[in-house]
């Protein structure tokens, strides 16, 4: 069992359903604090949908979820951003025509002055901050005036992970981070994520790579038809057995290095 | 050729271009336009068309109102929406603002208890009632899921009924004297210059106008960052509808007499002047500063043609070619990257 003081995120029978779909069933799943989790499965099998429940952007039809020990409802995103956890979304939750230090900072603004909707904006500070949250990750981004559409996809993405990573949080979700990017770019989130771990600030990683789940993370959860099938400590399994799991099939698909 | 400006690595600096005016290109286009119809002038009508004060005058009056208008639908349009009932929102507003407008002398004002009133009470009440239908227009959209296009087109046909249904169908005239003077010589013109450096402030340097670059972006990821979409939406949406009934009032004072067919049209004259002047109808991209120079093009175009002696149906062809162009300019535009 573990440690209730260990565990930052914990859900008990996290259900959704929508309509007479049913995508996430009673879903139990912990977070250690400093964790690296992935959360691996096939298309449909519930992983985005479970992100969704927890990061507020949509609601579970039923199942209680608990975050640093106490019960917790999400009704928005930005709920769940002000407990601490932030999401890297797989459509890239950028605006385009936005620059860098607007989108990083896209919902909580460093302001000159308050008024409501009509505060005035403290560009000058956010340009700095960002300035320092993009040197802390080491992410190359020419020139941070560029409108965000204007840069290449990793560096959108790295854009987007730097968002999360930069403001504190307490639990970082990234869905699929490098799907759409090329080798270097992906070495380059990589590194980011190996940089979190470091820093001890917990991750929870859906990704369809296999060889990067066995790089950067703690331990596997495995879905399967919207039901958490198994979770495994990285170091003590194989790609072999990941596969099964997720296919629900048994006894090895394919030789286990074909999919390291 | 880019300035050399770097701190920690990263530059934070434009190009030169950046700080070249930004709407240099529009402007370009509205000083084309005007030495166009001026060179035509010397040949057609053997005089200037540019160097007449009382022309320029006219056109800058005329073009004052649709201008106020196109403040409203810029930033509509920035946050991907679109409004139809600019021109029937002004025919309703200026009916409810010129009905408490009215001076005791006349004996049938539509509310005899209320003539005489202290100049603001029309200008509040007409700025108050856009409020109210600009609200309406955003509680639908964001609230209802109806596409803009669909709510405002049934606010354009129910605020024109509203309008004639207010006095069934009567003008309203006989102001009381001071009302005249919001229409009268240059104030019009102050006016929309006012509200448009206002409107450029909360764009360009408030949360208001970062939230409304960023729904027209990306939607999707204005909502996961936190933003209230709806309340958002409502609120520019409303904020249009006060600009509208302060166009009313500014209409209203102007010609000294209010109708329900007034601002017939004006809608298609806004949008075409925030097109023009460099806004994206896909929503992200758009200025202030490209509308003004949008509506001083329609009015150089308008102006021009009647100078001319030009029919004004040709008018209207050539605004509707012009409109056509802008749109194609923008699409290319965003396939091929634009800027704010």
């Amino acid at each position: 069992m573990n440690n209730q003081d260990d565990i930052i995120l914990r859900t008990e029978n996290l259900t959704k359903h929508y309509g007479g779909v049913h995508a996430l069933e009673e879903a139990n799943f912990t977070l250690k604090k400093g964790e690296h989790i992935a959360i691996v499965g096939d298309n449909g099998a519930g992983k985005s949908t479970f992100v969704r429940q927890i990061t507020g952007v949509e609601q579970p039809t039923s199942g209680d979820m608990f975050f640093e020990g106490k019960q917790v409802e999400f009704n928005s995103p930005l709920e769940a951003r002000e407990a601490g956890i932030e999401s890297v979304f797989q459509d890239l939750a950028l605006c385009n025509d936005l620059d860098v230090p607007s989108n990083l900072f896209l919902g909580r603004e460093e302001l000159l002055f308050k008024f409501g909707p009509f505060s005035i904006l403290d560009e000058k500070k956010m340009m700095e901050k960002a300035k320092e949250v993009l040197e802390r990750t080491a992410i190359k981004i020419p020139n941070l005036s560029n409108h965000v559409g204007d840069m290449s996809g990793g560096q959108r993405q790295c854009v987007a992970i730097s968002r999360s990573a930069s403001f504190a949080s307490k639990l970082i979700i990234m869905d699929e981070p490098t799907a759409a990017l090329g080798v270097q770019e992906t070495t380059q989130v990589e590194n980011i994520i190996r940089g979190l771990k470091e820093q001890g600030v917990p991750l929870i990683l859906i990704s369809h790579n296999l060889r990067q789940v066995f790089d950067l993370v703690d331990k596997i959860w495995v879905f399967r038809r919207g039901r958490i099938v198994g979770e495994v400590i990285a170091s003590e399994t194989d790609g072999n057995e990941i596969i099964s799991m997720i296919t629900g099939m048994q006894g090895g698909v394919h030789e286990k290095d074909s999919y390291i | 050729m880019t300035s050399t400006s770097s701190t920690g690595g990263y530059k934070t600096e434009k190009s030169w271009k950046y700080w070249l005016p930004k709407d240099i290109s529009i402007l370009m286009v509205l000083l084309g336009t005007a030495l166009i119809f001026e060179i035509l002038g010397w040949f057609i009508a053997g005089q200037s068309f540019i160097f007449n004060t009382q022309r320029l005058t006219i056109i800058i009056l005329q073009m004052s109102i649709i201008g106020i208008i196109a403040i409203g639908v810029t930033q509509i349009i920035i946050m991907a929406g679109i409004d139809l009932s600019s021109g029937s929102i002004l025919a309703f507003t200026g009916m409810v603002a010129a009905s408490l407008a009215q001076t005791s002398d006349f004996t049938r004002a539509v509310y005899p208890a209320l003539t005489d009133m202290p100049i603001l009470v029309p200008i509040f009440a007409g700025i108050l009632m856009g409020f109210v239908l600009g609200g309406v227009n955003g509680g639908l959209i964001a609230y209802s899921g109806i596409p803009p296009f669909i709510a405002t087109l049934g606010m354009l046909v129910a605020a024109r009924g509203l309008a004639r249904w207010y006095t069934s169908g009567s003008q309203v005239s006989f102001f009381i004297d001071d009302y005249a003077i919001l229409g009268s010589g240059i104030i019009p013109v102050i006016i929309f210059l006012t509200t448009a450096m206002a409107f450029h402030f909360l764009l360009r340097y408030t949360r208001y106008g970062r939230y409304t670059y960023a729904i027209g972006s990306n939607e999707q990821a204005a909502r996961v960052a936190g933003i209230n979409i709806r309340a958002h939406k409502v609120l520019v949406y409303t904020l249009a509808g006060g600009l509208y009934g302060l166009a009313a009032v500014v209409e209203t004072s102007r010609t000294l007499t209010a109708q329900s067919g007034a601002g017939m049209l004006y809608e298609l004259d806004a949008i075409a002047a925030v097109v023009i002047g460099g806004t994206s109808l896909m929503g992200g991209k758009g200025r202030i500063t490209g509308t003004i120079i949008g509506v001083c093009i329609l009015g150089v175009i308008t102006s021009g043609f009647t100078f001319l002696g030009i029919g004004s149906f040709y008018t209207n062809i050539v605004k509707g070619i012009i409109i056509v162009a802008a749109v194609v300019t923008d699409q290319y535009r965003n396939n091929n990257n634009g800027n704010r």
